[in-house]
């Protein structure tokens, strides 16, 4: 018997390319231990991170936690992370460029404190200034797709459009949203923030979306080895079948197996 | 501000350092351990500058490490 795969299919962004289509944050395990193992089991293309001041005795956090990313192996993605201001991004992206030596920088920039939502005004300013300054920029935002287009036009080469605002869980609050994006936008989209299950995952991922960035789901999960892991599998089989071309929904129902020769037919 | 010193903000504490100290001096008093990055009032600044960037009175230090992130 002949295995049909399907041809390999790498995330690219900015040129460059990845073999998975799943970015995890590394936030809020239970231990250092496991997260390193629920990165392990994985396998994510990009674990994002953030910059902090030291505290208590002589950032021995921060030491143990810049030791595990050298561990892991896996490209780094800092983000902006309670940037509230223009400035405020720009100066917090160029000190992880030098902390990270990574031209890479997830934008955030929180226009709302309660809801984490992005600052849609002036986003497009922050990317664009980044942009100039030579980084690779994942701009967290809204599903607005007016707002994704003037981040494409400023020169961002991919989008992290939300699911749900930050840490909730829900899942694709807004499919309609999402669904447009996806079919008026050509460049990468990485659905970032708001996802809860595998299930999640494999949805947007069916709907065509490049790659997903989760990181609360997996790290609040009784256990977050094997939901990683799920994770993962989720997002490989959601771009299985988008790749494949999913069937037509019908409103009425089609028999499966063959009506010809069936027996007892019209036997009266 | 006196003569022979400058008060300033290191991640918020106040310091007091001697007039004419450069970021290099904020540094070693934080006692920072690396690897961290800094930024004086809001404007980042590359490590190899910290001992050609003077201080003056009432700036604001930040310096900032690694932490997980999502």
């Amino acid at each position: 018997m002949t295995t049909h795969t399907l041809p390999a299919d790498p995330l690219t962004l900015y040129g460059e390319t990845f073999h998975s289509r799943l970015l995890l944050g590394t936030s809020r395990y239970p231990s250092p231990s496991v997260l390193l193992q629920a990165i392990e089991r994985s396998q994510p293309a990009m674990l994002t991170a953030s910059l902090r001041r030291q505290t208590g005795s002589g950032g021995e956090a921060s030491q143990s936690f810049w030791n595990l990313l050298r561990q892991a192996k896996v490209p780094v993605l800092p983000n902006t992370a309670g940037c509230h201001s223009v400035q405020e991004a720009i100066t917090t992206a160029e000190m992880a460029r030098e902390v990270f030596e990574t031209d890479w920088i997830k934008l955030e920039l929180i226009g709302d404190d309660y809801t984490l939502q992005p600052d849609t005004l002036n986003l497009p300013e922050a990317a664009s200034r980044l942009i100039q300054a030579g980084f690779k920029v994942l701009p967290y935002t809204t599903d607005d797709l007016v707002l994704c287009q003037r981040l494409v036009d400023v020169g961002c080469q991919a989008v992290m459009p939300w699911a749900a605002p930050i840490g909730t869980g829900k899942g694709p609050i807004n499919p309609h949203a999402l669904r447009t994006l996806r079919e008026r936008l050509d460049v990468p989209m990485i659905v970032d923030a708001g996802l809860g299950l595998p299930s999640h995952a494999c949805q947007v991922m069916e709907w065509g979306f490049d790659a997903v960035l989760l990181n609360t789901a997996v790290a609040l999960a009784q256990d977050p080895i094997h939901m990683a892991k799920a994770f993962a599998d989720a997002v490989n089989a959601g771009r299985a079948a988008y790749r494949s071309g999913a069937m037509q929904a019908q409103d009425s129902a089609q028999p499966s197996t063959p009506v010809l020769g069936t027996p007892f037919w019209h036997q009266a | 501000m006196s003569d022979t010193s400058l008060q300033v903000l290191i991640n918020q504490a106040p310091h007091t350092l001697p007039a004419g100290a450069t970021l290099a001096d904020a540094v070693a008093l934080a006692g920072v351990q690396p690897p961290f990055a800094a930024a004086v009032n809001l404007q980042f600044v590359p490590r190899g500058q910290y001992a050609q960037h003077a201080l003056t009175d009432h700036d604001k230090i930040e310096l900032i490490s690694p932490i997980t992130g999502g």
